[in-house]
Order: structure tokens, then sequence, then C-alpha cells
């Protein structure tokens, strides 16, 4: 078993910026990710795909110089299409999956960059063939450059639907239509967060994209509320109070949230955000955990964006290297000025988007009884409700009862919601439902692979 | 037997029944007792909690239960025997389907030693069963390939009953919940004992913030039991031992018999289980090496299993006794407290809940279960 | 339905899905494949045999599995094509046991 003094799961940003980091103070790293090529979800594919002119921007100039310094990097031992499945918390011993096998490494340090995945949104119809996820949409750009045939429904919101929209339109889908889901009185309380001056970059890059998004024709309607897809055996129209529209592909995005199936397996403390509306592991500034050989980085301890992933990364990959000895804390905290900045510049803006684009009520808890929440398993909210009038006080014992979050994809699709609709049948917040436990293996693998494992070890 | 559930129901906070750990011992004991009439309260903590029910192999089994104690080998056939009768009543008050099956079992045996000592053991259980009798067959090779698809080479025979049977766990789990509720009982989660003051036939409990009081009370909060026994009188004296269990992705069916460690559950996934480590009170470690021998095990003996995707797997612990037998107690100091432990809750379902909730309701437990006191481990009488 | 656009992704590597041949870029997930050929599912579930067809395209929900070239139950968003790959629906639950 190889021993590195860091190993980093998740090639993204705030993988890349820590195996960088770590190497140049000369760190022996390993880095992992189940994707074929570095990038994360926002750089995915850019080594192949940085000329198309859709996805101009952070994508090609920034996210590309990214990933040939990660390319380039010594020091950096890089295993692509390797997937985590378990993690020994006394011995940090890594389990992987690649190519069909299980296989170990060892390191003294681990951080997990793990990213975000969107928010689920769970509406009547959401499971009909042609329905998917923006950021969905946004990846078969970047790794295939398709583009949906036929008229788009961009349907929810965030900065990332605006991105997205404008990058289709560049691809030359069309006809898109946004509806945004963003409340009125949203507005007047986002304003109230502040952060306009210190984040006023990043807000000037959003009034370009939507700027953009006009002169290319984008039709948005706002305020849209009881969003509904229809259709047989595919989706064929959208409909929302009062009003349906035709529809081909209809991409729903309430914003993304932290990746937490791996930190929460490993039993690390989390916490409930009440502003981003996720749970997310208790990290101190270093992205240290409740573990003290392990830390996280990026958009899995918290949603920033690529930037504060890229800044989270570089501290986390500082402390690892004062940990294991290789700088003091004074040199630590030095070599961190830039990052802290870069990061509260990074961040300057996120109260108001989290207030701006605080997903309603119904989005985490569907009204609609006949909702399907668990797409694997195919429970719906009523069964959800009824689980909690039963005595389900959390989403474990709703699974126990119903099995919801006992299908491949682990409850990551319907935790959340189980938690948000048995909070609202009993009267309680989220954060007292409390949270899905997923066990190991994080990902399938087949009971071949893990008897493999054994034999190897034998061997 | 069913009584109404439209029974005056008495004072706040008063019940005829209390009855702590909504496992499935627990839950099934009250559902007995809802049945006979009694107003019951069923006490349990919350979300997350030690729960061997939760974690489960589902295993109505009862070839292997009770070497050297032929009481207990009786006990589990009789559960296995009225299994249906629950099984039917709970789908005919619930709408649920337990997915009951009982086309008998297979214990695979991977070499000769392991067929020999097999066949030892399964000849003392004929001879220990006397008149109650114990029907079992050593399988060769050849008549294990006709019952079990595409065996490995290394099987060399098996051990079978016509007793085993499995069901889905986790819905009789849910089951016994919905019919207790349905019966009038009062399920309250999140309510771990926080005090209990006994005296004959007058139970205190707090929990929840709440206190109830009742005249009965049964202790069946699996491996808690150990800390609430001593409270009435009685001793638990119980071990966590912890089991895995793999399980695969849906298959078509396949396997049309349980073997004990691998089943098809009704939705069709294959469980793989189950490996016995000494654990402490620690159910969420997963041993990789662990795992890894379930599922070389398992490939041996069906090759083909090791195509299929494992996407969960986990590790409960079981609520084991010194002796591995279940214990049944009521207590001579404070008359109506009863204790109710076993590492069998799935097979034992039916015998708690029709055989052993009639005995509580009426006061007092037959003869025929004064063998699982624990008693036998000597210090009953001093642990109070 | 999804459309190509060679001018910024030329379509090179040839596949089969579900038999039928079709020519996607570099890099392409088999479940961009799926999406590009424009089946109308590409699985169905094994609860309640709904059709599905990829929904997150990064691994998280598992709407994408299939079978391909002969293992089911794979996340096809999490395959990268390669030249002569077959990927076929996975209709409900898949079949276990020793091949025929
Ligand atoms: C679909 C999607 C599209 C997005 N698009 C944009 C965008 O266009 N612009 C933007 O600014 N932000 C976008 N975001 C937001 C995004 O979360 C951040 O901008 C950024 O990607 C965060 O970087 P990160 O390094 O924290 O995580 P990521 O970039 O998400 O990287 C995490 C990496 O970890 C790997 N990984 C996860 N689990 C395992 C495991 N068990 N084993 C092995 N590897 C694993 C993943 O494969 C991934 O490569 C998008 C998010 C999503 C979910
Ligand atoms: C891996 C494994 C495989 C198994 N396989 C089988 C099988 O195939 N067949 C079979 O028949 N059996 C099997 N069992 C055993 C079976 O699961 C147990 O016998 C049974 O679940 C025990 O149930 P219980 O209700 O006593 O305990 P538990 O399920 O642990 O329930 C105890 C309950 O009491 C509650 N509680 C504890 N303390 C307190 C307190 N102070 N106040 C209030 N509530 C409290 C807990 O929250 C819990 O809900 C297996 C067990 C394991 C671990
Ligand atoms: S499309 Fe969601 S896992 Fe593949």
């Amino acid at each position: 078993m190889s021993g590195h003094d860091l190993a980093i799961v998740g090639a993204g940003p705030a993988g890349i910026a820590a195996a960088l980091e770590g190497a140049a103070l000369g760190l022996s790293v390993l880095v992992l990710d189940e994707q074929d090529a570095p990038g994360g979800q926002v750089f995915r594919a850019v080594e192949r795909a940085a000329g198309d002119p859709a996805l101009a921007g952070d994508y090609a100039t920034e996210g590309m110089a990214l990933v040939r310094a990660f390319r380039a990097a010594r020091g950096v031992e890089y295993r692509p299409g390797t997937t985590l499945w378990h993690i020994d918390t006394d011995t940090l011993r890594l389990s992987l999956l690649r190519e069909g096998k299980a296989e170990e490494a060892g390191a003294s340090r681990l951080l997990l960059a793990t990213g975000a995945q969107e928010r689920p949104v769970p509406i009547p119809g959401w499971t009909l063939p042609g329905v998917m996820g923006a950021g969905a949409a946004q990846i078969l750009l970047k790794t295939a450059g398709a583009v949906p045939a036929g008229p788009v429904v961009i349907a929810g919101q965030g900065p990332l639907c605006w991105l997205i929209a404008v990058q289709m339109l560049r691809a030359g889908a069309g006809p898109v239509t946004l509806l945004e889901t963003t409340r009125g009185s949203a507005a007047t309380a986002a304003l109230q967060a502040g952060g306009l001056w210190a984040g006023r970059r990043l807000l000037l890059k959003g009034l370009a994209l939507v700027r953009e998004a006009r002169a290319r024709g984008l039709r948005v309607v706002r305020k849209v509320r009881g969003l509904q897809a229809l259709g047989e055996g595919r989706v064929e129209h959208v409909r929302w109070e009062g009003n349906t529209i035709p529809c081909g592909t209809l991409l729903l995005h309430e914003g993304v949230i932290p990746s937490t199936h791996v930190t929460r397996a490993l039993g690390l403390e989390h916490r409930w955000d009440a502003a981003q509306l996720c749970w997310r592991p208790t990290l101190d500034g270093w992205g240290a955990t409740s573990h003290d050989g392990i830390a996280v980085a990026g958009d899995g301890g918290g949603i920033g964006g690529w930037e504060a992933a890229v800044a989270t990364g570089r501290l986390a990959a500082l402390d690892a290297a004062c940990r294991l000895g290789r700088i003091d804390t004074a040199e630590r905290d030095r070599r961190a000025v830039p990052h802290r900045a870069a990061l509260r510049r990074a961040l300057a803006l996120r109260p108001f988007l989290d207030r701006l684009y605080a997903p309603a009520p119904e989005v985490l808890a569907p009204a609609d009884d006949s909702t399907l929440v668990c797409r694997c398993e195919e429970i719906t909210a009523g069964q959800v409700r009824a689980a909690a009038r039963l005595g389900a006080t959390g989403p474990n014992q709703a699974k126990a009862y119903l099995r919801t979050g006992m299908g491949p994809c682990q409850g990551r699709m319907c935790g959340t919601t189980v938690a948000a609709l048995i909070a609202a049948e009993r009267g309680i917040t989220v954060e007292q439902a409390g949270v899905l436990r997923p066990r190991a293996p994080f990902k399938p693998l087949t009971v071949g692979a893990l008897a493999g494992l054994a034999k190897d070890d034998a061997a | 037997m069913v009584l109404s559930a439209q029974e005056p129901s008495p004072a706040p906070g008063r019940h005829d029944a209390i009855v702590i750990g909504g496992g499935l011992v627990g839950a099934a004991i009250a559902c007995g007792l809802a049945e006979q009439g009694l107003d019951t309260l069923l006490l349990d903590e919350g979300d997350v909690a030690h729960r061997a029910s939760r974690g489960n192999f589902g295993l109505v089994w009862v070839q292997s239960k009770g070497l050297g104690a032929p009481h207990y080998q009786r006990w589990s056939r009789q559960s296995a025997a009225a299994w249906p009768a629950l099984a039917a009543a709970l789908a005919a008050r619930t709408g649920l389907d337990t997915a009951l099956e009982q086309p008998g079992g297979l214990h695979i045996c991977l070499s000769e030693e392991e067929f020999s000592v097999r066949a030892a053991r399964m000849e003392r259980m004929r001879a220990e069963a006397g008149n109650f009798g114990f029907e079992y067959r050593m399988l060769t090779r050849a008549e294990v390939a006709e019952r079990l698809p595409g065996i490995g080479p290394a099987v060399v025979g098996a051990s079978w009953t016509p007793y085993d049977g499995h069901a889905g766990a986790l819905t009789l789990l849910r089951a016994l919940h919905a019919a207790f509720r349905d019966l009038g009982g009062t399920y309250r989660p999140n309510a771990a004992v926080a005090g209990l003051d006994a005296a004959p036939h007058d139970f205190r409990v707090t929990a929840g913030g709440a206190t109830v009081r009742a005249p009965r009370l049964v202790l069946a909060a699996g491996l808690g039991n150990a800390a609430l026994a001593p409270m009435v009188g009685l001793a638990a004296p119980l071990r966590p031992e912890r089991g895995q269990i793999l399980v695969t992705e849906r298959a078509q069916p396949v396997l049309s018999m349980p073997t004990v460690n691998v089943r098809q559950t009704a939705e069709g996934s294959l469980l793989i289980g189950e490996s016995k480590e000494d654990a402490g009170f620690d159910s969420t470690t997963q041993i990789p090496s662990v795992m890894s021998d379930m599922a070389r095990r398992a490939v041996l003996a069906m090759p083909w299993i090791a195509e299929l995707n494992i996407v969960r797997a986990w590790s409960a612990l079981r609520v084991m006794s010194v002796d591995g037998l279940p214990i049944y107690d009521q207590s001579e100091r404070f008359p109506g407290a009863f204790t109710a432990n076993c590492h069998s809750g799935v097979t034992l379902a039916a015998a708690h809940a029709r055989m052993l909730a009639p005995m509580i309701a009426a006061g007092a437990l037959a003869p025929e279960l004064r063998p699982f006191s624990a008693e036998r481990f000597g210090h009953v009488r001093t642990a109070a | 339905m999804y459309a190509q656009r060679p001018e910024a992704r030329p379509a090179t590597v040839e596949v089969l899905v579900d038999g039928q041949v079709v020519r996607v870029p570099e890099g392409a997930s088999a479940a961009a494949a799926v999406l590009l050929a424009g089946l109308p599912a590409l699985r169905s579930t094994p609860v309640g045999g709904a059709p599905r067809l990829p929904y997150c395209m990064m691994g998280v929900c598992f709407d994408c599995l299939a079978e391909i070239d002969g293992v089911p139950n794979r996340q096809a968003c999490m395959v990268t094509v390669a030249p002569g790959m077959r990927i076929a629906p996975q209709r409900g639950a898949r079949v276990a046991g020793p091949r025929a």
C-alpha cells in the first residue's frame, strides 16, 4: 500500500488547488476522481471543450489554466476513473474501485473535495423522460457538445440558470424559456443581506449574463409557482398556475447543495445551514472536520462556487502541510493571507444570492401528495407524510418503513426531501428531523470485486 | 380474540401496559397486548438509535436454533408455525405484505469438514428433540444443485429442514407499528426512558418529557434492557454482537429458497450475511476485510453472485445473551414487570405477538418459558 | 431529444445504442450517446416499470442504468464511450444466475 502524505478525493477546483499547493510544499499527493479527466463539475471536460464558443468565459480561461497546471504538477499522483467506496476512519485506508476492481490506498491525511450536486426539485412529473437537471444538460454540452432540440424550458432559479440559458442559446438551442421561481419578497430580503459592493465583480458578471440572455432571445417568466411536468411517456408540456406551454426538454434547477454523502457516512459532525437550506460538515477556517485526519474543501463544505473552492483547497493544503510538520503555523498563516482575501471576495455576494434564491418551501417539501420523492423506490410525498404520522421522526426511520434511501442512489436524491416532509408533518424543523446516515459502499461495487479484495490481501 | 379499538380510554398518562422499546420484540409484544384489549403505550427512542430490528437478515430460521437447549428449538418451531397466521392478520389489518415464505432452508457446507460437523450437529438436534421430532436431511452436492442455481465447485452439501423461511423484516416492523396503532395502541418515538419507579403492579415511567403509569411494564429495549432490567429487580446480561450485511441490486427471481447466508428478498435483492464479531457499541463501523470474506463465501457457494452490484451494506448489533438464547423473565419483587430479549426477533415475532403477549396480559409467564429466565446465569435475585 | 454540434465537437466514435449505430464525440458518456440517439427511455424501473432517461448526468440519481457491453445496471453517465461499445436499455430488474 502506497503511503502518500495527502490523499485528495475529487479533482475539481478545490482538489486541484489543494494538490498544487500541497505538492509545492513538498507533500506527496494522491488525487483520485471518479471522472476520467480533471476539472470537477464546473470545469468538466475542459481539455476537450475549451474551444467551444458556447462555453466561452471562466471555463475556457481560468478552468483550462487550472487543469493545465494540474497536469504539469510534480509530486502529484492522479488516478482518474477511481471511485471511493469506503474509508477506514482509524487508519485512513481508502477502499477504491477502478475499472471494476477493488483496490486500496493509504495516506497520512485525507482531503475530501467531492463538490456539490444539484438540489433535487421534486415536482409532479419530474421523473418523466425529458426532464433533467439544468446542470445535467450543461454536462451534456461540456462532454458531448450536445444541446436539446425543440423547445427548452429551464425552470427554477439561481445564477447557474442564467449561465446555462446563455450557454444553450449560444450553442443554438431554442427557443429557450426561463420560468423563474424566485419569490417577489426575496429581492428585498436579499438587498438587506448586503455584500453588493464587495461582490461587485461577480454581480457585474451576473448582470452581463442577464443582458446576454435577453439579447439572445431568452423568454423569461417570473414568480412562477406550482410547476408540473406533463406528458405521456415523456414531458410534453410544462404547467404552472394556470399556464401551460409546450416543452421538449425541461431543465430543473434550484441551486446546488454540498455532496455530503461521504462525510455523513464517516460520521463527521454536520450542521444544518439555515441560509443555504442544506447540511454541511462542521469545518474550521482551514477546512478541518471533527476528525483530526480529515479535512473538506470546496463546495462539499458549503456552497461558495469555484473561486471559493480554489481558495479553500489551498488553505486546506497549507494546514495539511503544517500538521505534517512541513511548515510551522506562522508560515502557514503567512501563506494563507492571499487565499483568505480571495475567499472573502468569492463569498462576498453569497448572503445576497442565498436570500434571493432561497428555494420555496414546496421545493423542499412538495405539497402534492402524489409527487414522487424517492425516484428509486418510487415513494410519494403522501407516503412519507403517512410514515411520519405512523411514528417516523426522521429519515432513518422513514427509510425502514418505506425504503426511501434504499435504492441505488442511497438517498442522494430523496434524503433532504424526506426529512423536510417529516418536519412539516410533525411540526418540527428539518434540522430536528435529522439526516440520513449513509453507509459504505458509497457507490455500488460488484460482489466479485469485493470478494477479490480479500484474495489480493491474502496474496 | 381481537377486540375493538373503541374501548373507553383511561385517564391521561395511565395505561394498562407500557412497553419500552419499539423494535421487533417490543412492537410484536405491544401488538399482542393491544390485541388482548389492553390499552398499551409503546415507548421508543428517536430516528437514530441502536436498532437490531432495522438491520437484520430477515430469516425465519429454525434449523440452527437450540443445540443443547431443546426448549429453544421448540419455541422457534412454534413461532415459525404461527408465522403464517401472524402474516395474514397483519396483512388484513394493515394491507402490508410481510412476504413470508417458508419453503425450507439450506445451510451450505463448503468443505467435507464443515459437512461432517454440520451432520453431527443436526443429528444431535434430532436426538435432543425427543418426541417433538426434528425433521432434517443432509443433502448431497447433487441434491443442492437441484435446489439452487449454479452452485460452485466448493459446495460439498447442505443441511435442510422444512421449517425454515424468510420474510421482509422491515415490512414486518412497519406492519407491527401500523397494526398496533390500528388496534388503538399509542406509539411514542423520541421517548427514551429517563426515569422508572417500580412498585408491585404500579410502574411510573418518565420519557419524552412526560410521566406515564401502568400496572404492567414490559422491557423490550434490546441492548437497552441491560440497564433497565435491574430497575425492576431483574437482570438482562446482554452483549452487542456486530453483524454485517451486503445487499445487491434487484434481480429477477432466482433463488427459490433461502440459505443461512444468502437469500433473495421479495423485492429481488440478494442479501448476503452475516458475520459475528465482538464489536462493543459501535454499529457504524464497516470492515472491508469482513465484508470481503462474506462476499467470498457467497461467491464460493454460487459463483454467479460475483456479477451482482452491492448497492448497500450495513452493520448492526445483535442482542446477544451469554448463551445466545432469549431471555424472558417476570419480576418477583415487582410483579407486573417483564423482560424480553432475543437475537431472532424476526423468527420469534409470531411467538412474541401470539404466545408471549397473552401470557403477559394474563399476568404470568407459562412454565414452558421458565428455562429462558436469566436465573440460568445465576444472578437474577442478587441484581435487585 | 438532443442535437449534436459537429462544428464544436466532431462525432468520431461509433457506438451501438439499442442496436442502432450512433456517432458521438470523443469523451461523451454512454448516457450522452443514448440521449443523442433519441432513445425514448433508457431504463424501466424495477418497481413500477416506469420509463426513465438520465436525470443528473453526474452519477447521483442512478436513472441512467443501462446494460453496457453486456454488463447490466451500469451508470451510463459515468462510462465514457469507446468505439464499438454496445449500450442497451435496462428493463426492470436485471437477470441473475448462471449463464446458460
Ligand atoms: C452539475 C453542476 C454544474 C455546475 N456548473 C457550474 C458552472 O458552470 N459554473 C460554476 O461556477 N459552478 C458550477 N457548478 C457549481 C460547482 O459546485 C462549483 O462551481 C465547483 O465545481 C465546485 O468545485 P469543487 O472542487 O468543490 O467540486 P467539484 O468541481 O464538484 O469536484 C468534485 C469532484 O469529486 C469527484 N468525486 C465526488 N465523489 C467522489 C467519489 N466518491 N469518488 C471519487 N471521486 C468523487 C467528482 O467526480 C468531481 O470531479 C456546478 C455544479 C454542478 C453540480
Ligand atoms: C446483522 C443481524 C442479522 C440478524 N438476522 C436475523 C434473522 O435473520 N432472523 C431473525 O429472526 N433475527 C435476526 N436478527 C436479530 C433481530 O434483528 C433481533 O433479534 C431483533 O431485532 C431484536 O429486536 P429488539 O426489539 O429486541 O431490539 P432492537 O431492534 O434493538 O430494538 C430495541 C428498541 O428499544 C429502544 N430502546 C432502547 N433503549 C431504550 C430506552 N431506554 N427507552 C426507550 N426505548 C429504548 C431502541 O431505540 C430500539 O428501538 C439479526 C440481527 C442482526 C444485527
Ligand atoms: S444520470 Fe444520474 S446517475 Fe447517471
